[in-house]
This record gives C-alpha cells, structure tokens and sequence, in this order.
C-alpha cells in the first residue's frame, strides 16, 4: 500500500515542448529547399508516359511548359473531353504558341534565351496529331530546344 | 533580490511552425522535371525547296509507328522489343555490311581517329499513333545509342559514361552521335 502511494504529492515533470518547434523547423526548411513553388494551376489531365532512358533537366529556370491532355474533371462540362493545349493558365490554340514562346523568350536573360527549353506534358493517351501540330509550331518559332516530359520507369 | 525572468511559453511555437510547414507543403510541387530532349530540325525557309537530302540509302533506317502503334523498322514490321537490337546493329555494323551504314574515319580531337557511323535514324509517325507507342520507340531508340556509348567508354576508358569528366563525355558524343531526324508530318496511315 504505502509503496505504491508513496510519492502521491509528486508531479508528473512537464513535458518540454521548446525542441518541438527545432524539429518542425527543420522539417520546414527541407521542404522550403527540396521542393519549388507551384506556378500555375494544371487545367488538363495528364499522365505522362513512362521511359527508362530520361534525363533531368539541368535547368529548370528556363523551360517554358507546354501542358496537351484532356481538360480535367471539372472543366469537362464546359470543354468536352478532347485533348487541349495549355499555356500558362488558359486552354489556348496551336496559333497563341508563338506569342506563348516570344513572351517566354522575353523573361529570359539574355545570354540564356538560345538555352531556353520547350518541356512538352503531353498525357499518355493523346494522338500525335496535336503533338505533331506543336511540334512544327515551334519549328516556326524556331524554340527547337524541346523536351518530352517522362516518368522514369521502375 | 534578484527576481527570476520567466521561462517563455514556447508551446505554441511548435504550432506556428506546424502551419508554416502545412503552407509550404500545399503551396510546392516536389515533381522532378526528367524526359527524353529533342533537338527539333529548324524549319525551311519558304523560297526553299524541300531538297532531297544527299544522305546514301544505306546510311537511313526509317523506323514507322502507324495509327495502329505498329512498328516498321526498315519495311520490315517489328516488336518494340527488339528494335533496340536493330538500331544497335544498325549503328554499329560490325562485319562491314554494304547494306549497313558506312563509316568515316574522324579526327575527335583529344582521342584520336576513330571510325563515327554514318547512320541517320528517322523516325516518322501518323497523326494517329498514340503518343505513349511514340515514345516508347523514342525510348528504345535512345536506349540503343546509351548502350553503344557504354560500350565505348567501358572499352576506351574503363569506366562508365556518368563517372568521366565533362571533355571525355564530349568525346564520347562526338564518337557515338545521337542522330535522330524526326521528319516532316508525313500521312502513314496507309501502310
């Protein structure tokens, strides 16, 4: 009896939280580091196709995105369920990729513009029809720096 | 006399880190940007004609993808499976093949002479092939070059092709180039 009630006047020590904050900060600046801020919100679906032979790209400043896939779900009603275009936020045509790729080119520096890379999101299940459509529009503006966006097969 | 400063609060200290963290981890994307880089042929100027290109029948295979994602590797119809196979005999043409392309003896500078395949592989798709068969081929195609690279650099250099320095990367480019012509939208889709 008395050894279990001995110490009844004792607290339980409280629990320091200061080292908590440490942890969370840290865990904040890995992710501030690792990762890079959204830019512009996906209005098409895509899931790109795999290949096993992909590299990085080195820099990712300046790449210009060129997003092609069905619109998603909740613009299906007003688009229907074709393959669109992307540029920057809005579904655009073959004809707006010139103006698209001359405003790009103006947001880079200088010496950097003939480095300037076109990644094409294109999903999966699309024709080539519409990749062969952006292809030679950007052969016109002469952007031939161009990328196919890959998942890294496993 | 001396009066103890009180400890600070810091339990919420912790909670505002939290939301912090909760912020950053919406608001970013971790997605690494990877996939297969094209160099696009520029296009003909409009007066020019589209001129046949002086390249010798032997030294093109014409890899087709038509609108059922059928494979045609030099007229002949092929699973994507062993069109790595091709393309590397293709490339390499080791007895010296008529058929196969032709070498020629180049002068890369920091190596030395080395015999460079002439060998120009030109990819042609219809509009209806699905974009993943594309690059699937695309994918093999690259694969077969990576592989003659390899080779290269584990012959001459004993070490694999990440591990060498910038200039002999270079020269291992130059030794095995990646030529690719994805041609001019061409309407496949009767074969």
């Amino acid at each position: 009896m008395a050894k279990f009630g001995r110490g009844g006047k004792k607290e339980v020590p409280a629990f320091t939280t200061a080292s908590m904050s440490d942890i969370v900060f840290m865990l904040l600046f890995f992710f501030m580091v690792t990762t890079n801020m959204r830019e512009t919100e996906s209005k098409v679906m895509y899931k790109l196709p795999e290949a096993s032979e992909v590299a990085k790209l080195e820099r990712k400043d300046l790449a210009a995105y060129i997003s092609i896939g069905p619109p998603a779900k909740y613009l299906q009603q007003q688009y229907g369920t074709a393959p669109r275009i992307q540029l920057n936020d809005s579904f655009r045509t073959t004809d707006d990729i010139r103006d698209f790729i001359a405003a790009e080119r103006e947001s880079k520096s200088e010496a950097d513009r003939q480095f300037m890379t076109v990644s094409i999101k294109a999903d999966s299940e699309t024709n080539m029809g519409i990749i062969t459509d952006v292809k030679q529009e950007l052969r016109k503006c002469s952007a031939l720096k161009i990328m196919y966006a890959a998942r890294k097969a496993q | 006399m001396s009066k103890k400063v009180p400890e600070l609060n810091s339990a919420s200290s912790a909670d505002i880190a939290f939301l912090l963290l909760s912020y950053f981890l919406m608001t970013t994307t971790m997605n690494q940007d990877s996939g297969l880089q094209r160099r696009l042929p520029p296009m003909p100027a409009k007066d020019q004609e589209v001129q046949d290109q002086k390249v010798n029948r032997r030294n093109i295979i014409i890899v087709r993808i038509n609108a059922q994602d059928r494979l045609f590797a030099g007229n002949e119809p092929m699973d994507v499976s062993r069109l790595k196979d091709k393309i590397k005999e293709f490339l390499l043409n080791p007895n010296d093949d008529p058929k196969l392309p032709e070498k020629e003896v180049k002068e890369i500078e920091g190596f030395g002479q080395y015999p460079v395949s002439k060998g120009v592989i030109s990819l042609q798709n219809d509009r209806g092939t699905s974009y993943q068969a594309y690059i699937a081929v695309q994918n093999e195609i690259v694969k077969a070059i990576n592989e003659i690279r390899e080779d290269f650099c584990r012959a001459n250099y004993g070490k694999a092709y990440e591990n060498l320095t910038e200039e002999q990367q270079e020269i291992v480019r130059e030794a095995v180039p990646q030529l690719i012509s994805e041609a001019e939208p061409k309407d496949v889709s009767q074969n």
